[in-house]
């Protein structure tokens, strides 16, 4: 895997999958829309590695897999 | 226009199409009288009982289809990856949604239609889901042939959703890869199969307010058993991603006129409710003429707890409807 892959640190958008730090594509205050969206939407990106995510909508929950960083859900 | 609309209380026939044109175009001022109407017409031709469902996706994104609205077509660069789901999890699902005292649950696939992989991994889950749930099993599979609508009228699918999405001159525009009529043909072979027919769409897919009275019209000649009521919610990276939301009241606006057209139809509150009338919004629904609602998430999006909509039934002393009585 090439950088930025390896860090365990939280650096891409798991909504957009643009980097945190930087501008938000909307200009508006870094992915506060993201944030807000995510309210109703579970992650699309993996925040580790920026790879689209498998994920699953159940009823109650979901689940969202990154084939290298693994399983997570519902905080 | 407002005594027409009273009229339906007492001849249960809907609105006609100017009819249902002025309730779209009313006032502010009108919108809550209108409201009450149609609650009036839904507790008398339907009753106090609202109906509860789940829904769950078995096959999401890879769409071969290019709807403008849909995360979950393979056409767009939207962020939704292709994943199956399997049997356990399909099952835990219905469990999930008949905990909620749900009586309807519907397994939906992102297909033009059925392929053999489909038919038999609906058929597995089925048959999985009767041995551990007593709830009714519903499908929305796309389009169908003959064939395909007799194998799922022999799996007892109790009702088939096949939406015809936004009015026919509205159609072209938001669906280039099949037409309108072809979804009405699978709505024609499902019925005749004695399969109840579920059939609504999505407002605010950048539709006139006169389409949108046509496509109630439509929705009135096909006389489905369920409207499901979908409100846009943009999706990232598909066509109509920049899309504004509907305007919360001129979404309450087509509630009611969808039960003056349709006095006697499950009226059903589908996606999008959240974000286009927050959290009042569902109430000012079920107080207007929405008698169904999908309770917990959607298909690739989530909804509010179905705690909070069980409460509101509750304060509200709509009786969740029962499986018994859906029988
Ligand atoms: S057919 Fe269904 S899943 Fe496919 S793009 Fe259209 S709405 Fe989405
Ligand atoms: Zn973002
Ligand atoms: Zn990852």
């Amino acid at each position: 895997m090439n950088a930025p892959n390896g860090t365990d640190t939280t650096v891409w958008c798991d909504r957009c999958g643009e980097p945190l730090t930087g501008a938000a594509p909307s200009g508006t205050a870094p992915h506060e829309a993201c944030a807000a969206a995510r309210e109703l939407e579970p992650p699309r990106f993996c925040p580790r590695c920026r790879r689209r995510m498998k994920v699953q909508v159940l009823p109650k929950g979901w689940s969202a897999t990154c084939v290298e960083h693994g399983t997570t859900g519902p905080a | 226009m407002l005594a027409a609309a009273k009229a339906v209380i007492d001849t249960g026939v809907g609105l006609d199409l100017d009819g249902v044109l002025a309730v779209l175009r009313c006032s502010d001022e009108e919108l809550p009288e209108y409201l009450a109407i149609a609650h009036e017409v839904r507790m008398t031709w339907c009753g106090p009982e609202v109906e509860v469902e789940g829904i769950v996706s078995l096959k999401t994104g890879g769409c071969p289809e290019d709807c403008h609205f849909c995360s979950q077509s393979g056409l767009f660069t939207s962020p939704v990856r292709a994943v199956w789901l399997d049997i356990p999890s399909l099952v835990e699902a219905a469990k999930q949604t008949a905990a909620t005292g749900a009586t309807e649950f519907c397994i939906v696939a992102a297909v033009r239609g059925p392929d053999e992989r489909l038919m038999s991994q609906l058929a597995d889950g089925v048959a999985a889901i009767r041995e551990a749930v007593d709830i009714n099993i519903a499908a929305s599979l796309g389009m169908l042939t003959q064939d395909q609508v007799d194998r799922l009228s022999a799996l007892d699918i109790h009702r088939y959703n096949h939406n015809l999405e936004t009015a026919r001159s509205h159609f072209p525009q938001v669906v280039t890869t099949h037409t309108w009529e072809e979804r009405w043909d699978t709505l024609r072979m499902v019925r005749d199969a004695g399969m109840e027919v579920c059939c609504g769409g999505i407002l605010g897919l950048g539709e006139t307010v006169e389409q949108r009275a046509e496509f109630a019209i439509q929705l009135q000649e096909l006389d489905p058993h369920e409207v499901p009521l979908n409100f846009l919610n943009p999706r990232p990276g598909t066509p109509l991603s920049d899309q504004p939301v509907l305007d919360p009241k001129d979404a309450l606006r087509a509630v009611a006129a969808f039960r003056l057209a349709l006095p006697r139809t499950l009226l059903r509150y589908a996606g999008g409710r959240e974000i286009t009338l927050g959290d009042l919004g569902t109430r000012d629904g079920l107080l207007g003429g929405v008698n169904a609602v999908i309770v917990g998430n959607y298909l690739t999006t989530l909804g509010r707890s179905p705690d909070q909509d069980l409460a509101l039934l509750d304060e509200l002393r709509m009786p969740v409807k029962a499986l018994s009585a859906t029988l």
